[in-house]
């Protein structure tokens, strides 16, 4: 019955599908195109990172995926299904951790579990206790968020994305404003959490580098208005250490596309 | 242990000084009666009742009165910061209502409600109300709309999201504008009392109205006292535990 039913439906074999999305802000002056017709398909489990310098609409494109923002045109398909608006299975993380003052660590892993249905509160809290464990913050459980640091933050809010268990993690430069060492450490646990939990995850950053580290894929983004310009496969084993030399080819002719394409004649020039 | 007894020997200096002043005979006896003759009052006005009685009747009125404009006043800030249409007229109409001191209510009742209680009521619903629905208002637009989209990834409606997020994010604001919204009523219940009779009940308001009337300068002091431990005891009860509670869930107490 399922397997009739599936192959009537033509179900995409892609996790997420983003087909010609073009989006424009308006404002009373003027009309700027934040989206040009991007297209990107992310297969299921695949770990991609958008990169390119501010406005290039690399964030603008992940609140759409995430449901938070529509496309003025195209259109973004979640298995196969059109999203509509935000929903758990696509759970998103941002720079600033929004992590809610007035709860404790544990009543915020809690809050997106309270919502879900089919659980009562005794496995909430073990599920809550499992994600605190796996960012290693168990013990912070009852800690109050302003006495968090600002890598503690990121993992509280990386076990609140996580906890109820959504297929889909959209990161939004989580690691922008954290210390390079916070930074390093948090490469590392991401990679171990994605592979351990099979995620698929889209990540935007505007640090290619750490899009090189963590990504499959790396889509590099061109603003005004913001296109896919080149993308990369990065075919490193993992854990990847952000430091390698291996990593640091990647790195390179990635940052040597971006600025070939924001400043064409010096670049010329330097080949 | 060492900061109980500062306090008590601060006020015991300050009854000290009091007594020597009133020994000093500087001032007519009648105009500033000692420690001694205020204490004589209050302890008569509590063993025949007459103070329990009172605070009674006030402190009825008040607790009524304020949190009914709480009730209202809560859900009308939250329409006003959601609404444009609202934010234009009832947001408006509340700024300014909320200039005009809670006092000049009084007379407005009395003609509308005559020397009742509900002109008690309304003045106090008036002193608490505009307060809460500015304070709500303000705060709802000062949550980061980070916290409503992240709710939101996580499954919450706009209903939910409203209940859950934006009115815990608000609380600081909602909590500040409670405390102006209760010295605004307090003061203003105060004044109504003094101002008018009301037959169906005596407030301490009206013995400090006969205080005077009576030329009783014990009753008076010995009244105004009583008012002033009972605005320090609301806010060591009513109010020290939210800020407390918000001090420490958001980090903003001194020590």
């Amino acid at each position: 019955m399922m397997a009739i039913r599936d192959e009537l439906q033509n179900v995409s074999p892609e996790k997420l599908v983003v087909e010609g999305v073009s989006k424009w802000f308006r404002t009373r002056r003027a009309a700027v195109q934040a989206l040009d017709n991007v297209s990107l398909n992310v297969r299921e489990g695949e770990f991609v990172c958008l990169v390119g310098p501010s406005g290039c609409g690399k964030s603008t494109l992940l609140n759409i995926i995430a449901g938070l923002e529509s496309p003025d045109s195209g259109q973004v398909l979640a298995d196969g299904k059109r999203i509509a608006g935000p929903g758990r299975e696509r759970m998103m993380m941002f720079q600033e951790s929004a992590l809610f003052p007035w709860l404790d660590v544990m009543g915020n892993v809690m809050f997106g579990l309270k919502l879900k249905p089919n659980l009562n509160n005794g496995e909430r809290r073990e599920v809550a206790q499992y994600y605190l464990h796996l960012v290693g913050l168990e013990s912070f459980m009852h800690a109050n968020i302003h006495e968090l640091s600002g890598g503690m933050k990121q993992r509280v809010a990386l076990a609140r994305a996580l906890a109820p268990n959504p297929r889909v993690l959209l990161m939004d430069e989580p690691f922008g404003a954290l210390d390079a060492l916070t930074r390093e450490q948090l490469y590392g646990d991401i990679q171990r959490i994605w592979q351990e939990r099979k995620k698929t995850i889209v990540f935007v950053t505007h640090n290619v580098r750490e899009a090189a580290c963590l990504g499959d894929r790396v889509v590099l983004f061109s603003p005004h208005p913001g296109r896919i310009q080149e993308k990369f496969g990065v075919n490193l084993p993992r854990p990847r250490d952000i430091n390698s030399v291996d990593l640091a080819k990647y790195s390179t002719e990635i940052t040597r596309s971006l600025k070939r394409h924001l400043h064409p004649e010096t670049a010329e020039v330097a080949e | 242990m060492k900061r109980l007894l500062m306090i008590v020997l601060f006020f015991v200096l300050w009854i000290l000084i009091w007594q020597g002043l009133y020994q000093a005979r500087i001032w007519s006896p009648v105009l500033v009666p000692g420690p001694w003759s205020v204490a004589r009052y209050l302890e008569g006005a509590l063993l025949d009742g007459t103070l329990w009685h009172a605070t009674v009747v006030t402190m009825r009125r008040l607790l009524f009165g304020y949190f009914l404009g709480i009730i209202c006043g809560l859900p009308l800030g939250l329409l006003t910061a959601r609404f444009k249409f609202m934010e234009d007229t009832l947001g408006i109409a509340a700024l300014g209502l909320q200039t005009l001191p809670s006092v000049c209510w009084v007379p407005l009742a009395l003609l509308w409600f005559g020397q009742t209680e509900s002109a008690m009521l309304f003045v106090v619903i008036m002193g608490t109300l505009w307060s809460v629905v500015i304070a709500t208002d303000n705060g709802v637009r000062t949550v980061p709309p980070i916290y409503a989209q992240a709710a939101r990834t996580m499954g919450s409606s706009q209903f939910h999201t409203w209940v859950t997020v934006i009115v815990p994010a608000s609380l600081p604001f909602i909590v500040s504008g409670m405390k102006q919204g209760w010295a605004f009523a307090w003061r203003s219940l105060m004044a109504a009392e003094i101002y008018v009779t009301i037959l169906s009940g005596f407030g301490l308001g009206h013995l400090l109205h006969y205080g005077r009337e009576l030329n009783a300068m014990d009753q008076v002091i010995g009244i105004m006292l009583v008012i002033m431990v009972i605005g320090l005891l609301a806010d060591k009860i009513l109010f020290s535990p939210w800020e407390r509670f918000l001090h420490r869930r958001w980090g903003t107490a001194k020590n």
